[in-house]
């Protein structure tokens, strides 16, 4: 199993979730974060006050998945994301040596397996 | 019951200025011209944060730019002597308009007064097509929406044109500020088209308390509005005045009940939609109905709009901020419901309605109506279709996405300033020494 974190343009959120949850992918966290991407600053005014703003609105997506899910997931992912311009984010795939589910106390694969799926 | 002077024959016997009725006149512009700062924080509210400054500047930039559209000639083609359609030019650059009486008040007040309305109509327009156009354009759209649609309707109206002669009874503008606006941003809405994420993903009001504040702020204004309407401080005034104050009351409650028995929940965002929509409804009928039958008009009026919205919102008609089913529908509702409850025993300059034994005045109203629709809808046409053969009209799919407040105007509504970087007008960053910075200001 692996944990996927995602950094994203906040303007690209809703695309990567219609295309995670068409790949099955649930259970997911997701938060606002600043960062910077190497991407043109952005210059904003106020009253006279010129500045640049050089941290950029980001969205973090963790996702915890088993190893059948993870090509599927960067997929998505990626595919949701990309507008091509500089900005558009990252996406890290990291080894995980434990996963415990807190309701039922299942261990990794299991943990990471959604309930409704693994019932089938 | 009483039976109230005749304004016009007051106007008419006395044509000099009458402090009593400028005192109030005064008071009446002002409110009247809060009533679009209001609509700033009724509207800022109902979009997403990235755009809220975007919408409240909509309504702002109107203040300017209609406000100056007015001055110019606007007012002179709404208000002066003309034909039947439009007013002539004498007052064009406001020549001609001194502190010499019109009615009992001022001309440059009547002037000032008359150029509120035409401020908060246009600013009424820009919710249909908040979250995607771009903000030239839209000051070149409400300051020719101004000159080709709000003047000639308010000439035909109030300016003695051709549906004033007929007898058409629209006390403070449901048909020249709300059925005018309604129907424009129901055109609006559909030449610019959906917005990028509308019917994809839930687009949510980002402040509710804003929403509820200018809610809140627009009654208050509205009592100028309906109230300065009289153009005098007295009984008519009074009386419009107190249909103002009890119609949204009626409103509300039928909004929040409808809500109630539909959803479960009374929402606040419906409660200060509901407030809005009695304001338009009653706005019509102020001066012309009894105070029990606004009650009634407030309590009607509620089920065309709500049910409008209800039904709009699953269509693919993206009047974002439901301008047509508030204003439109709300105003047709007024203006319908003028001529069936309008009576002579209250406003004797007025008319009788339906329910006093004059059908024909519902007729009347319906002529008004369609008119106003039709003229409204077929302008706004053209003005946004010859507009767009000049420039967008529409912001970039990729600016839509990041919002217009950063790309229209170079700030955000909620920003922390965190990752910021102050930019010297003279000096660039790498010349001042940073201080703080150094060991020895560190030790220190």
């Amino acid at each position: 199993m692996k944990l996927i974190v995602a950094i994203i343009r906040p303007d690209r959120l809703n695309e990567v979730l219609e295309a995670l949850y068409r790949a099955d992918v649930r259970g997911l966290t997701v938060s606002r974060v600043l960062g910077h991407g190497g991407e043109t600053d952005r210059v904003e005014t106020y009253r006279g006050t010129t500045v640049k703003m050089d941290l950029q609105e980001k969205v973090r997506l963790e996702i915890g998945v088993s190893e059948p899910f993870v090509d599927v997931t960067v997929k998505a992912i990626l595919g949701g994301a990309r507008t091509g311009e500089v900005g558009d984010g990252k996406v890290f795939v990291l080894d995980v040596n434990q996963v415990h589910r807190i309701r039922t106390g299942e261990r990794d694969e299991q943990a990471v397996t959604p309930a409704a799926l693994a019932q089938v | 019951m009483t039976r109230l002077p005749l304004l016009l024959a007051l106007q008419d016997a006395a044509p000099s200025v009458v402090p009593a009725d400028t005192a109030w006149m005064l008071v009446s512009t002002a409110l009247v011209l809060l009533m679009t700062p209001a609509l700033a924080f009724f509207y800022g509210g109902l979009v997403r944060s990235k755009n809220s400054l975007n919408t409240m500047m909509m309504s702002f930039a109107a203040l300017s730019v209609v406000g100056i559209a007015w001055a110019l000639l606007a007012y002179s083609l709404a208000f002066a002597d003309g034909n039947a359609w439009i007013g002539g030019t004498t007052n064009a650059l406001l020549a001609g308009v001194g502190t010499e009486a019109k009615g009992t008040i001022p001309h440059v007040l009547f002037m000032a007064y008359q150029g509120t309305f035409a401020i908060i109509t246009a600013a009424l327009i820009s919710g249909a097509i908040v979250e995607r156009m771009r903000f030239g354009p839209y000051l070149a759209f409400i300051a020719l929406w101004t000159l080709l649609v709000y003047a000639p309707v308010a000439h035909w109206v109030w300016g003695g044109g051709w549906l004033m002669t007929r007898g058409v009874l629209d006390f403070a503008g449901g048909t020249v500020v709300h059925i005018n606006a309604g129907v424009s941003a129901l055109v609006a809405a559909l030449v610019l088209g959906v917005r990028k994420d509308y019917g994809r993903q839930a687009i949510l009001p980002h402040n509710v308390p804003f929403v509820l504040l200018g809610a809140g702020l627009l009654w208050f204004g509205w009592f100028g509005f309906n109230g300065g309407s009289a153009l005098a401080a007295n009984e008519l005034a009074a009386l419009a005045f107190t249909n103002t104050f009890l119609a949204p009351m009626a409103t509300l409650l039928v909004w929040v009940l409808l809500d109630y028995f539909r959803t479960g929940r009374a929402t606040a965002v419906g409660g200060a939609t509901g407030i809005v929509i009695g304001l338009v409804a009653i706005t019509p009928a102020a001066g012309f109905i009894s105070p029990t039958s606004a009650l009634l008009l407030g309590g009607l009026a509620a089920f065309p709009s709500y049910f409008a919205i209800v039904v709009r919102s699953r269509t693919r008609l993206d009047d974002s901020l439901d301008v047509f089913a508030g204003h439109g529908i709300g105003g047709i509702t007024g203006a319908l419901l003028t001529g069936v409850f309008a009576s002579k025993a209250w406003n004797a300059a007025g008319n009788d309605g339906l329910l006093a034994g004059n059908p024909g005045q519902l007729g009347t109203q319906a002529l008004g109506v369609a008119s106003s629709i039709i003229y409204s809808a077929l302008v706004t046409f053209l003005i946004l279709k010859v507009l767009a053969l000049v420039t967008a009209l529409r912001a970039a799919p990729r600016a839509e996405g990041v919002g217009l407040d950063v790309t229209q105007h170079g700030e955000e509504a909620y920003t922390t300033g965190e990752g910021s970087i102050l930019v010297m007008p003279d000096a660039s960053p790498a010349t001042v020494p940073a201080r703080a910075l150094t060991p020895q200001a560190a030790a220190r």
